[in-house]
């Protein structure tokens, strides 16, 4: 059985090191807060201005002054800084932040990004995502490895307008995790139940050893 | 001189032309100027640039101006949550200028701090940087970003003081300093406006040199996305 979206953010979430400042993108990386591991201590940066990003808030206890980037209420912590986005990006351009774990539309074997347009059909903008691929310390990204068409998403080249060159470190999929290496993706794990060949058959992207 | 005014349609009084290029303040609904939103679109200025990360929702905020079609260009990094931008965009009635959140924010703070370019990494081998300048600096690309001055910044904060003194509420702060500071006039619309003294000094996120006028009034202060957790029960 491949991973479901929270098998994947529970994976990605094994990435994390203690204390580290890292950046969670929108949709199945913001899943990763729900599985932090015990002991682990990170600071979650949210990029319109705010280090010590919390949960939810509980009902009736909404702040419209308080949201995330995905624009969704939350709260704050004992460690909470807040500042304007000219600061917010000159820590992630100065590379303070460690990781960013973001969503794809498609990677290619040489860690290229897409994420942020589909020509002609969607139009979403790229938000803060050029700017964290180029400066933190670290890109994973989390996504499906193929389309509704049962088509790659692990590419050799990106068909999209890309989001970065070369930025990609490590990808986690439905279907396990690959690293972005010198000539190519290498296979770092397969989701539980998943074979190689499975793996294989759904990358159209460079496999290496 | 007092920089308050009695409300936004009197604040905004002289500043107003058509074609000219406005900064925003905000982040989605969350510290948007709703106030002087609105009393633009009742001035009516038309072919206005607007440099903002968002546009609002269909109904609120900088969509509002959308709606009345007093918008010609948008320079944004984000336009998901509205139908009538991604509309008036894809059948070629609006301009829009991609720009990468942070190449935005710092081309408005590098606009107010007298800095006409600056290079970034940011979207180096993307859409973004044809056409622009490349440069090396030790072993890494870069390209050149200019600075935004415009016209006119409109901007919300929390509380105000009556020389302008800012100080903005938790996110709603976001872009909302940077944009002040590249306004030629800078108008800003708090909840608040308290007595000189009332503010600590030490604490004023954004001084007043960079405030002209100044109004208060009501906000609605809209949530884009209300996520809850339950209180578990004890």
């Amino acid at each position: 059985m491949p991973w479901d979206r929270n098998q994947m953010a529970a994976r990605a979430a094994q990435e994390l090191q203690d204390g580290w400042y890292v950046n969670l993108g929108i949709g199945i990386p913001t899943l990763v807060s729900n599985y932090i591991p015990e002991g682990v201590n990170v600071t979650l940066q949210s990029e319109n201005g705010m280090l010590g990003m919390g949960p939810f808030p509980f009902e009736g206890e909404e702040d419209a002054d308080l949201i995330n980037a995905g624009k969704q209420t939350i709260t704050e912590l004992p460690q909470t800084a807040y500042f304007d986005s000219a600061q917010s990006f000159a820590m992630i351009r100065g590379g303070k932040i460690a990781m960013a774990i973001l969503g794809a539309m498609e990677v290619s074997e040489a860690g290229d990004l897409a994420n942020w347009m589909i020509p002609g059909k969607l139009v979403k903008g790229m938000g803060g995502a050029m700017d964290l691929v180029a400066g933190v310390g670290r890109v994973v990204v989390v996504m499906d490895h193929t389309n509704k068409a049962g088509e790659s998403k692990v590419l050799k080249a990106c068909t999209l307008p890309l989001t970065g060159k070369a930025v990609v470190n490590r990808i986690i999929s439905n279907l396990g995790v690959l690293d972005v290496v010198p000539g190519g993706l290498k296979i770092v794990e397969l989701a539980d139940g998943v074979t190689e060949a499975e793996l294989r058959a759904a990358t159209e992207a460079t496999l290496v050893n | 001189m007092s920089k308050t005014y009695p409300d936004a349609r009197a604040a905004l009084e002289g500043v107003l032309f058509d074609g000219m290029t406005i900064a925003a303040g905000g982040f989605g609904l969350c510290g948007i100027p709703e106030l002087l939103i609105n009393a633009i679109r009742d001035a009516g200025t038309k072919d206005i640039t607007i440099a903002s990360n968002n546009c609002g929702v269909d109904d609120f905020g900088l969509g509002i101006l959308l709606k009345t079609r007093q918008i010609r260009k948008m320079i944004s990094s984000y336009v998901g949550e509205n139908a009538e931008f991604m509309r008036q965009y894809l059948s070629g009635e609006l301009e829009l200028e991609f720009n990468p959140q942070g190449t935005l924010a710092e081309r408005m703070r590098a606009g107010g701090a007298g800095i006409p370019g600056f290079y970034t990494a940011t979207g180096v081998g993307t859409v973004i940087a044809e056409g622009k300048d490349h440069k090396d600096f030790n072993g890494r690309t870069y390209i050149l970003e200019t600075g935004i001055v415009a016209d006119l910044s409109i901007v919300k904060a929390w509380k105000a003081d009556p020389s302008g003194n800012l100080v903005f509420r938790k996110t709603a702060r976001n872009f909302n300093a940077p944009a002040a500071t590249c306004g030629k006039i800078c108008v800003a619309e708090v909840e608040e406006i308290v007595p000189l003294g009332s503010l600590d000094p030490d604490h004023i996120h954004l001084p007043g040199i960079y405030v002209h006028r100044l109004i208060q009034g009501p906000h609605e202060k809209r949530i884009e996305q209300r996520t809850v957790r339950k209180k578990e029960s004890v």
